[in-house]
């Protein structure tokens, strides 16, 4: 079937990718081996020695185990944002698609609006801070739940407007209240999408930088992506402990895909067909 | 309320004749709203005042446009503005470009097709701060990967990030490697929406492979294209992390965008002024990004 011609492409194709996407990744694992010496010259070179775990026992317990902190605070946040966003996403979602007022215009300007407006820093800081929220945890899960909803909304309500109106009704006549016909004949059906949402969210707010560094301040609240910040001016020169925090906290990301590559696809591109 | 009940005929299938409370209950906007009234919405109305004012978090004074003159009258600010712009329109154009071509061979009936979509996806799910830190250490000038393997070549590599002409784009570049992967996969799915019967009947008429993309293939993805257009665009103009991760808007103001502006501000205690910032490219985002998904989605309607 293939021409001698399509394969050569196809050749060409996997020896650019490499060059271009594999060098990368693999450099940052190779000087992750190294130790700090042979790692200084910066070179795309095998290591002269096996120095991964030295590398990650001063990684992780470098500042007092602040890696280690960060992951505690980088996952709670993860958790508890992402599990909310779900929840008040899909009701949201839910109402939108299936009830007609005059609100919805405003209802979903309002959500392209969170969508394309950048955040006013220095305001949510102002706010935060009277409500006694500015660098704590929960402010900070408040603060990913405020960004990262419209998303989550946009996606929820175009799966919901292909279920059909027919099922709520149903379950009206079998009796069902109304917050019954939500939790336990909708949420349900909406499974895939909220994989889809968890995934998708999940590794947006782990691998978000910007806004811990606004609205977190503090070693003890650092995040996973901050410590690489840290990391970088206290050990300007110890590449190969800055890359094997790169590799850490890359690992996370990487789980995802292998197990969620579908959903995460699924995810984003939605809305590439019908615009 | 009211609009609850003018909506009756809308919903005329509940049965809310026999008391029964609407299965569609509007408090279910309630958490949502609250969150992103409290902590977005009112932030964002704010910052128009705050802008207006010399501000230290605890008093402020009200000073008319000053910070806004004085945004406009600063030659580095100005640039940062310009770098916004010229960020935005060359990762978007170039995810784009490279996007497209990427889907298109990877829709092809190529060898080790699944091995090269997930090698093109993964760096979209990796942390753009240590893809920042990474492609700093690999553009260094003299001991950088990327000049030591031009250096084999023959070829003299520039200095990436310490070159100010070259900061930016090189910042840019960076985003690009990061993003086409988004891209690629949006413009995979608008690809393979297209019905065959499109290419079986420009077969028929016997059209060329360049005729196949350029009259079927290109106009057909045109909702991708607007999406991935938008994306990145608004991405682009936003752009903070990998910046701040890279060039930290240096050398001197080279690659400063508008983000990196106001967090310097910030750092620096000119609340006001950082605001203004944000009203700034809350306009700027406004004026370029509303009309672009106007084009893109009327062009759309033609079909």
């Amino acid at each position: 079937m293939r021409s001698v011609r399509s394969l050569a492409g196809g050749f060409a194709a996997i020896f650019a990718s490499i060059v271009v996407f594999v060098i990368p990744f693999a450099y940052i694992i190779l000087t992750a081996l190294k130790d700090r010496r042979q790692a200084a010259t910066r070179d795309f070179s095998l290591p002269n020695g096996f120095h991964l775990w030295d590398n990650l026992v001063q990684v992780v317990t470098t500042r007092n185990w602040m890696l280690v902190t960060a992951f505690i605070n980088s996952t709670l946040i993860t958790v508890a944002s992402v599990t909310l966003i779900v929840v008040f996403a899909a009701m949201v979602g839910f109402v939108l698609a299936r009830r007609k007022t005059r609100w919805n215009g405003l209802i979903e300007f309002l959500i392209l609006a969170g969508l394309m407006i950048p955040p006013a820093v220095v305001p949510t800081i102002w706010l935060l801070q009277g409500l006694k929220l500015f660098g704590t945890l929960h402010g900070m899960v408040l603060i990913e739940i405020a960004y990262n909803l419209p998303f989550s909304i946009l996606l929820y309500r175009a799966f919901i407007a292909t279920i059909p109106r027919e099922l709520d009704e149903a379950a009206i006549i079998d009796g069902a209240r109304p917050l019954d016909v939500f939790f336990r004949v909708i949420l349900p059906l909406l499974w895939p999408v909220t994989v889809t949402n968890i995934v998708v969210q999940s590794v947006g707010i782990f691998n978000d930088f910007t806004n811990p560094l606004y609205y977190l301040p503090g070693a003890g609240n650092a995040t996973v992506q901050l410590t690489l910040y840290n990391f970088q001016s206290q050990f300007n020169t110890a590449y190969n402990l800055l890359f094997t925090n790169i590799l850490l906290i890359t690992i996370p990301p990487l789980v995802v895909f292998l197990f969620f590559n579908r959903q995460i696809v699924a995810g984003m591109t939605a809305g590439a067909v019908k615009g | 309320m009211a609009a609850l009940t003018e909506s009756a005929p809308v919903d005329r299938a509940m049965p809310a004749a026999r008391g029964r409370r609407s299965p569609y209950p509007a408090w279910f906007f309630l958490p949502a709203a609250v969150i992103y009234g409290v902590l977005f919405l009112a932030p964002t109305f704010a910052s128009f005042y705050f802008s207006l004012t010399r501000w230290t978090l605890s008093n402020s004074v009200f000073i008319g446009l000053d910070n806004f003159v004085q945004f406009f009258r600063e030659p580095f600010l100005v640039q940062g503005l310009v770098n916004t712009v010229i960020y935005a329109v060359l990762t978007s154009g170039l995810k784009v470009v490279i996007g497209m071509a990427l889907a298109v061979l990877l829709t092809s009936n190529i060898i080790a097709r699944g091995y090269l979509r997930s090698v093109v996806f993964f760096p979209v799910l990796v942390s753009t701060v240590g893809v920042g830190i990474t492609f700093t250490v690999l553009m260094h000038p003299t001991q950088g990967m990327i000049n030591e393997g031009l250096a084999l070549l023959g070829i003299k590599g520039p200095g990436w990030l310490t070159d100010p002409k070259l900061a930016l784009i090189s910042v840019a570049l960076v985003d690009v490697w990061k993003g086409v992967g988004l891209a690629t996969v949006i413009y995979i799915a608008g690809l393979v929406a297209i019905p065959k019967d499109y290419y079986e009947a420009a077969r028929i008429d016997g059209a060329t492979k360049w005729q196949n993309f350029w009259y079927v293939t290109l106009p057909l993805s045109r909702p991708a294209t607007a999406t991935v257009i938008t994306l990145s665009f608004i991405g682009g103009l936003r752009t903070f992390d990998l910046i701040w991760a890279m060039t930290k808007g240096g050398p001197g103001f080279a690659s400063d965008t508008v983000a990196s502006v106001i967090y310097k501000q910030y750092q620096a205690g000119f609340y006001g002024l950082s605001t203004a910032g944000n009203v700034v490219l809350f306009i700027l985002i406004g004026l370029l990004v509303v009309p672009l998904t106007m084009i893109l989605n009327r062009k759309q309607g033609h079909e």
